[in-house]
Order: structure tokens, then C-alpha cells, then sequence
């Protein structure tokens, strides 16, 4: 993120092949079949109309994006062989490979980028990605040039990954509407490096090498099957006995203990960086006892984020203080980190005027959680608080839409919940706490209904600010701000781990995991 | 039939819309995020924005009509969808029935001999597992003995998609293998059943007088067993095979989700999660017939083993 943007005006690569950022000796190998699995079955396969993790995995195959990202966050050219920003940040100019195709042999013209990215403004439930995009100009085919009603520095990240991918016109945009189009799951035609050979729902995914990828040698698998396997312990022994080399998004902690185990495979929690998954306990702070910010202040104190890590996350997540990932170079540790103080939680309470009553309780709340996996949180939540006289209810969800609409309904006291960040602050970070996203009936909107003029103004401010340094300082200040109003308290990162056979040689472990071109990946002999 | 399924149709639609969510939420879900106009748009355009009774009015049409509409999670038609999926159900559904059946009188028979001895009482110990243990619990625990430490089954799924063959035995024998230790989960559940009912019936029928005569007139043990015995013991096991078939079907859900079955299973469960109310009721007209069709089929062979019910025809 240091040099990319404003400060270089013209950032060229004179070759793709070198400038990727990850080592090419000679070891990597063409041929083979790498059988990766997931662990939901995506609704279709199209990245542009449909956003998600599941859908990520094979359209990010499927699907080209004008650039991507190496390890350190730096962005990459990818079907964009170059960029100019210009005009303060206000002019995107991508210059396109001359000799790309997509998979039925039609030339990728800057029409397309124009249309793909039209589409994901339309129908992609990321609005903040490409809002002040206001126009796409095409002064000829191989030149696109995307104007901007302000500075957005988020717009690098959002051209990457699985976020904006690069759709044909004259397949997508044959007056059909593209949400629902037939072939986002039959006959797809992308301009990744992979083609669809079947699309099973509930069974599989089957890809094949696309010979004309633009990238001339790449990709070095010939064919990537990818099979829908939902359950945790099934699949754990499927990588376990040899019948799958590769799994990424493993998040049960109890599994990753287990697969480190194994000799045969390489068990990494590298690669999630921009993902971003954080679990964090909201507060509702805009009714009953939460309102108040004492309130939550003891609770955070009270939660110890060492018991969770160690007893919950077995070890294996990271310790998250804000509201960004770890993993980004604008996350700031220096905040306050409410070290377990029952005392100090305790006298909080007392001097807020929250007495203990004969049975040792102030008073009671509720808490939520939007996933199975998080039900341990809960009941901790529940034992941890009754040492400062909070008597917790757990109320479990039948499923994901009973919480979803209850929570984003504000009918909640607390509530353990899993979110992305999605690459930029700006795409997963602000939605939590703008008071302009406060929306009823939309999750993973502003739920807590958490308002702050001091946040929002900064926000807005570093969603426009070019000059890296200053950005950062200003999601500095934006962090130490909301950890001290705590409309969330961040606990850990979600313990997201990529499995992989020792044969699997180059899996994608940049910042977007999966979600990301898998042109490099090989099989060892 | 016919009110049965619409029976089947009102009430799940009553209980799919008392469900707190819609499809609106669960791709918001999927989406790892969504927009307020997005979702208001998705509830209009599946119609979700009308009353009760006009939904469930205008799905009942549509499905007297014969079509079962779309998938709103999937985009697909449901009937697409479902025919998908159904030949994996039929054949995990029909293969575990038949070897619960088989081995439980087979079982069943061999207890009877003896009731009070050792094997009979092994045979009891062993049904009474299968019908206890949890389906899930006994699937993983399957897994574990012979996908991992004896690797000799496939972990997941219904075939191995890298065998290129043109061979249908080796495409069969693919399945065969991959069907094997989710029809022996599903199985051991109704194995205890079969073989105690049919233990029971066999010990009332050994006691029969005809029972008596046939061993009178000098037939051989096994002759009486057979030919006397069995025969006249089976209908009630046959009867409760026919009734517990739509148990047989909802199990399956449980199996399919262990093994990644690629079956009607695994999608009615997520059709249910996701509140897609198309695929959902499409699913529940199709185990309708497929139960209707397991009746039909377990009458058929009373018919042929118990000559009365012929007769009273």
C-alpha cells in the first residue's frame, strides 16, 4: 500500500512473469490434478453478481481481475499490464494485456471491463467498492479509464481477487438479467485461467487448464477438481488419508490441532490477511444497560481475550484488538487492550450505579450468536460475566435467518458474530460503524446502531486520502476511538487455515487466499 | 394422494413462513454482506412482498400445473434441480432398505433358533447398537475405521471423477464402493428393528401347532424354517418395512450430510436453511412419492408371500 498510489504516477511492469513477487525457480511443474475441496456449495459460479467465499474459490479460476495482489499487500498487474492514477486520484487508467481471450476465444476488449464493472456496481452487494465511480470511459480496446467523483483508495483492492471480476459483454450482457443468467452456473465463459468442465451443485466442481490464458505457460495444473465436502470431520479425514491435497477456509480450530499433526501435509494460517474474519461480542448501545458505555467497558474487561484464544481457539487464531485484521498494514495494536481486570469491571459498575442485588446480580442481559461455531463464546460470555454480577441468557438461534433478522432488527442485548473485511477498510470495516449505514433489516450493517460525528467524519476522510501515511494515521485514530466507545469488543481472529499435501507445491497463500488466480499452484513429482 | 400433497404443500408452506428470515437474509449470507435496496428488490421479485395466502395460492397453481418453479437461492428450475439429486437418494435409499431388510430376517431367523443362547443375545446386543448409536456419530466412526485406518472406502462423495474409463464396470464398481458405508449407516438403524420383530414373530410362530405337525411328519429343521416358519412370520416385518420407509427417506438427510452424498438430502436441509420454499416443497412432493411408491412395493411382495391378502381381494 506504500507506493501505489499518487506517488508513482506511472507504475509500468515490464514483465508479469517476474514482478509477481513470489520466487519462480524451475521446480514448478506443468501437468497433474490438484483435488481441492470446499466446504459450502456456492449458488453459482459467477463473482460479479454474487460475492462470498464459496463463490470466490472457483471464480477467482474462472474469472480474471485487472490486477492482484502479492504477499505484501502490493498490487500486481494481472489483466491490467499497467495503471496510471491521475488527477489526485480522481482518473484510473488500466491498460489492458493486448492478447487475452476469454475461454471462447473472444478477444477481452476494455468494452468488457467497462460492462463487468457496470454490472458489479448494479448488482454486487459491496455499494462502497466502485460508489464514486461515476463513469468508464473506453478510448479504445485495450484502454479503459475509470473516472471517480473523489479520491478512493480502495479502489486497487477492489479491482482484485474475486471482486472484480472481468465478465464478457456478449455473453452477460445479452439482455438477460446477470444475477440470474443461466450460464453463471452452465457454460460460464470466463477469462481466468481455468474453464468449466462441470458445475454439480452439492457434488462438485470440475476446471480445466484454459490453453489460451493470457499468461503465456501458466496455468501449470491441468485440471482442478473441487469437491463439495460440508462436513468438518469428513472432510479432515479425506485430507487425512490422501483423497484431498487441499482445503482452504478450515476454521475449526479442533481440525487444524489434529491436521498439524499429520506428516503428509503442510497445515498455514498465511493467506487471510485481506479476508479479514474477526469474531467480536456487539453490543445493541442503543437500548437498555449496553446504551451505556461503563457497561460495556466492564464486560470487555471481564471477557478474557487470553481464555479465548487459548481454550476456544486451541492456539491457533490470532488475538484481534480492532476493528482491522491483524494482518493489514493499517491495523494498530496500540490501543487499549482491556486486560481481564474482574476488580476494575466490578468498580466500574459500582460507580456507574449498577448495584449488586441479594443473589449477587446487577441485572440481566441476553447475548446471541449468528453461528454454531461460536456457541462456546456464548457460554463463556455467560460464566465470565457472572463474576461481575451480569446474569447472561444465551439465546441460540434455530438457524442463520433467525439471527439475522433479530440482530439486525436491534431486538439484542449482546451478540457474538463473525465479519470480513473484505481488503479495504473502506469495503468491510466501515459498514460496522457509519452512522449512515444504520439500517434496519440489513445484516452486517451498522447493527449496534453505534453513532459517533467524530468516527464518521474520520472515515470519510480516509476513504478519500490518497497519501498512504496520512491514511493510515487517520484509521489510527479511528481504531483507538472505537476501542474506547467499544460498540464491538474484538476478540480474535477467525482461525482460517489452508491444508495442503506436501506434493502441492505454490498454493495460494497471498493475502486473498483462495480468492485469488491459482495459475502458480503445482504438483511436485 | 392428492390431499395428501396438499396437506404436505399448506403445512410446510405455514411453517416455512412462520420461520423467522427469508431468502433475502440467507443471500446476504452467502454474500458476506448486503444492501438495503438489494434486498428489497430479491423480496419483490420472489413475490415474498405478498400475503400469505397469495403465495401459497398462487405456488398451489402453479404446481397443479406441473411445475414446481424456481429455485430462488439457485436460480435453477426446481425440477432440474431435484431430478439432480434424486437418482443418488433412490439409490442410498433403496439399497440400505433392502440390506436392512435381508440381513435383519436373516438375523432375526438365526436369534429365533435359540432365543436364550449367546448368539441370540449377540445378535440382540448388535440391533440394539445400530438403532441407538447416533446415524452420524455411527458414520464418522465408520470413516474413521475403514477410510483411515484400513483406507479401503472413499471418504466423500458418490464417485471418483478422476477415473477416466469408458467402462461402465468400473464407473459401477466406482459407486459401489463410494455407496458402501453410507448404506451400511443407514441400514443399521432399521437392522434392529427387522431382526427383533422378525425374531419375535418367529418365536410365536415356532410355537404353532402347524410348527408342531411339520416336525411330526419328519420335515427337516430347515425345511420347517423356511418353508413353514419364515413364511408365515415375514408380513409383519414386511408390513413395518413398508411404514418405516419415510423414516428410512428422512434419515437419509442425516447420512448424506456425513458422507457428502450428493442427494435430495443434503439439498432439503439446505433448502430449509436457506428458506428457499420452492426446492424445499419440491422435495417433500417427491418423498411423498417416493413413500407412496415404497408401499406400493412392500403390498407388492406381501401379496406374494401371504396368499390370504390375495384373496380377500
Amino acid at each position: 500500500m506504500k507506493r501505489h498510489y499518487l506517488k508513482a504516477l506511472i507504475i509500468s511492469a515490464s514483465l508479469i512473469l517476474t514482478s509477481l513477487g513470489i520466487s519462480f525457480a524451475d521446480d514448478h511443474k506443468r501437468g497433474g490434478t490438484l483435488i481441492a475441496s470446499m466446504g459450502s456449495n456456492p449458488r453459482h459460479l459467477n463473482p460479479a453478481v454474487q460475492s462470498g467465499i464459496a463463490t470466490g474459490f472457483p471464480g477467482s479460476q474462472l474469472f480474471a481481475t485487472p490486477i492482484r495482489y502479492d504477499n505484501n499487500w502490493e498490487p500486481q498487474p494481472y489483466l491490467a499490464e499497467s495503471w496510471e492514477i491521475t488527477d489526485g486520484g480522481k482518473t484510473v487508467r488500466l491498460n489492458l494485456v493486448k492478447d487475452a481471450v476469454f475461454h471462447d476465444g473472444v478477444p477481452i476488449k476494455s468494452s468488457d471491463v467497462k460492462f463487468s464493472l457496470e454490472t458489479i456496481q448494479k448488482n454486487h452487494p459491496f455499494k462502497t467498492m466502485f460508489g464514486p465511480v461515476i463513469a468508464v470511459e473506453t478510448p479504445d480496446e485495450h484502454t479503459a479509464i475509470l473516472k471517480l467523483s473523489q479520491p478512493h483508495p480502495a479502489l486497487m483492492l477492489a479491482m482484485s481477487s474475486q471482486l472484480m471480476s472481468i465478465i464478457p459483454e456478449h455473453v452477460y450482457g445479452d439482455g438477460q438479467d446477470p444475477a440470474t443468467h443461466p450460464q453463471n452456473s452452465k457454460n460460464v465463459v470466463g477469462s481466468g485461467p481455468f474453464k468449466l468442465v462441470e458445475f454439480k451443485s452439492g457434488e462438485h466442481v470440475i476446471l480445466e487448464r484454459f490453453d489460451d490464458f493470457f499468461i503465456k505457460g501458466r496455468p501449470y495444473l491441468d485440471k482442478m477438481v473441487i469437491k463439495i465436502v460440508t462436513d468438518p470431520a469428513a472432510r479432515t479425514i479425506a485430507l487425512e488419508n490422501g483423497e484431498l491435497d487441499f482445503y482452504a477456509f478450515e476454521n475449526v480450530a479442533r481440525n487444524v490441532v489434529r491436521l498439524k499433526k499429520n506428516d503428509k501435509l503442510e497445515v498455514t494460517s498465511k493467506g487471510y490477511a485481506a479476508i479479514g474474519p474477526i469474531d467480536w461480542l456487539a453490543f445493541n448501545t442503543k437500548r437498555g444497560k449496553t446504551a451505556d458505555v461503563n457497561v460495556r467497558k466492564a464486560i470487555a474487561y471481564a471477557i478474557d481475550r487470553k481464555f479465548i484464544l487459548k481454550a476456544i481457539m486451541l492456539g491457533v487464531a490470532e488475538e484481534a484488538r480492532t476493528g482491522i485484521h491483524p494482518g493489514s498494514p493499517l491495523y494498530d495494536p496500540n490501543v487499549e487492550t482491556y486486560e481481564i481486570n474482574i476488580e476494575k469491571a466490578n468498580q466500574i459498575l459500582d460507580d456507574a450505579g449498577y448495584k449488586k442485588g441479594d443473589d449477587g446480580m446487577r441485572f440481566g442481559l441476553t447475548v446471541d450468536f449468528g453461528w454454531p461455531p461460536l456457541r462456546p463464546n456464548a457460554e463463556y460470555t455467560k460464566a465470565a460475566l457472572k463474576r461481575i454480577g451480569i446474569d447472561i441468557t444465551v439465546r441460540p438461534s434455530a438457524d442463520f435467518p433467525t439471527w439475522a433478522r433479530t440482530v439486525s432488527n436491534h431486538e439484542f442485548d449482546l451478540t457474538w458474530d463473525t465479519v470480513f473485511n473484505w481488503g479495504d477498510p473502506v469495503i468491510g470495516v466501515h459498514r460496522t460503524y457509519q452512522s449512515s449505514n444504520i439500517k434496519k433489516g440489513v445484516i452486517w450493517s451498522n447493527t449496534q446502531q453505534y453513532t459517533n460525528p467524530k468516527v464518521d467524519a474520520i472515515l470519510e476522510k480516509a476513504g478519500k486520502e490518497i497519501d498512504p501515511e496520512k491514511r493510515k494515521a487517520l484509521y489510527s485514530e479511528f481504531q483507538k476511538i472505537i476501542v474506547d466507545d467499544l460498540p464491538v469488543y474484538w476478540t480474535n481472529t477467525l482461525p482460517y487455515h489452508t491444508i495442503y499435501n506436501k506434493k502441492v507445491g505454490d498454493p495460494p497463500l497471498g493475502i486473498w487466499a483462495t480468492s485469488s488466480p491459482m495459475d502458480m499452484t503445482y504438483i511436485k513429482k | 394422494m392428492l390431499t395428501v400433497l396438499l396437506v404436505v404443500i399448506i403445512l410446510n408452506f405455514l411453517m416455512l413462513h412462520l420461520a423467522p428470515g427469508d431468502i433475502a437474509d440467507t443471500i446476504a449470507a452467502t454474500m458476506g454482506g448486503a444492501d438495503e435496496k438489494d434486498m428489497i428488490q430479491l423480496r419483490t421479485e420472489y413475490g415474498l412482498d405478498q400475503p400469505f395466502f397469495i403465495q401459497l395460492f398462487q405456488y398451489v397453481i402453479k404446481v397443479a400445473m406441473l411445475d414446481l418453479g424456481n429455485s430462488h437461492f439457485y436460480n435453477m428450475p426446481v425440477f432440474d434441480l431435484i431430478m439432480e439429486r434424486l437418482p443418488a437418494t433412490l439409490l442410498l435409499v433403496f439399497s440400505a432398505q433392502i440390506v436392512s431388510l435381508s440381513l435383519g430376517i436373516l438375523l432375526g431367523v438365526y436369534a429365533a433358533q435359540n432365543p436364550n443362547g449367546l448368539s441370540s443375545l449377540f445378535v440382540n446386543m448388535l440391533s440394539l447398537f445400530g438403532y441407538a448409536a447416533p446415524v452420524f456419530w455411527t458414520g464418522i466412526l465408520l470413516l474413521i475405521a475403514f477410510s483411515l485406518y484400513i483406507p479401503i472406502f472413499p471418504v466423500a462423495g458418490m464417485r471418483d471423477v478422476t477415473i477416466e474409463s469408458d467402462n461402465f464396470f468400473v464407473h459401477a464398481f466406482d459407486v459401489a464402493r463410494h455407496l458402501f458405508l453410507p448404506m451400511i449407516t443407514l441400514a443399521s438403524i432399521f437392522l434392529a428393528y427387522y431382526s427383533r420383530l422378525c425374531r419375535a414373530s418367529m418365536l410365536e410362530v415356532l410355537g404353532a401347532d402347524f410348527v408342531r405337525t411339520a416336525k411330526a411328519k419328519g420335515l427337516s429343521q430347515r425345511d420347517i424354517l423356511m418353508k413353514h416358519a419364515l413364511k408365515n412370520s415375514l408380513s409383519p416385518v414386511i408390513t413395518f418395512a413398508g411404514l418405516s420407509f419415510s423414516a428410512v427417506v428422512s434419515g437419509a438427510i442425516l447420512v448424506e450430510t456425513v458422507y457428502s452424498w450428493p442427494g435430495l438430502g443434503t439439498l432439503a436441509f439446505n433448502s430449509i436453511i436457506a428458506r428457499d420454499t420452492p426446492v424445499l416443497l419440491g422435495i417433500l412432493i417427491f418423498s411423498t412419492l417416493m413413500v407412496t411408491v415404497g408401499n406400493l412395493l412392500t403390498d407388492m411382495v406381501l401379496r406374494s408371500i401371504d396368499p390370504r391378502i390375495q384373496g380377500s381381494q
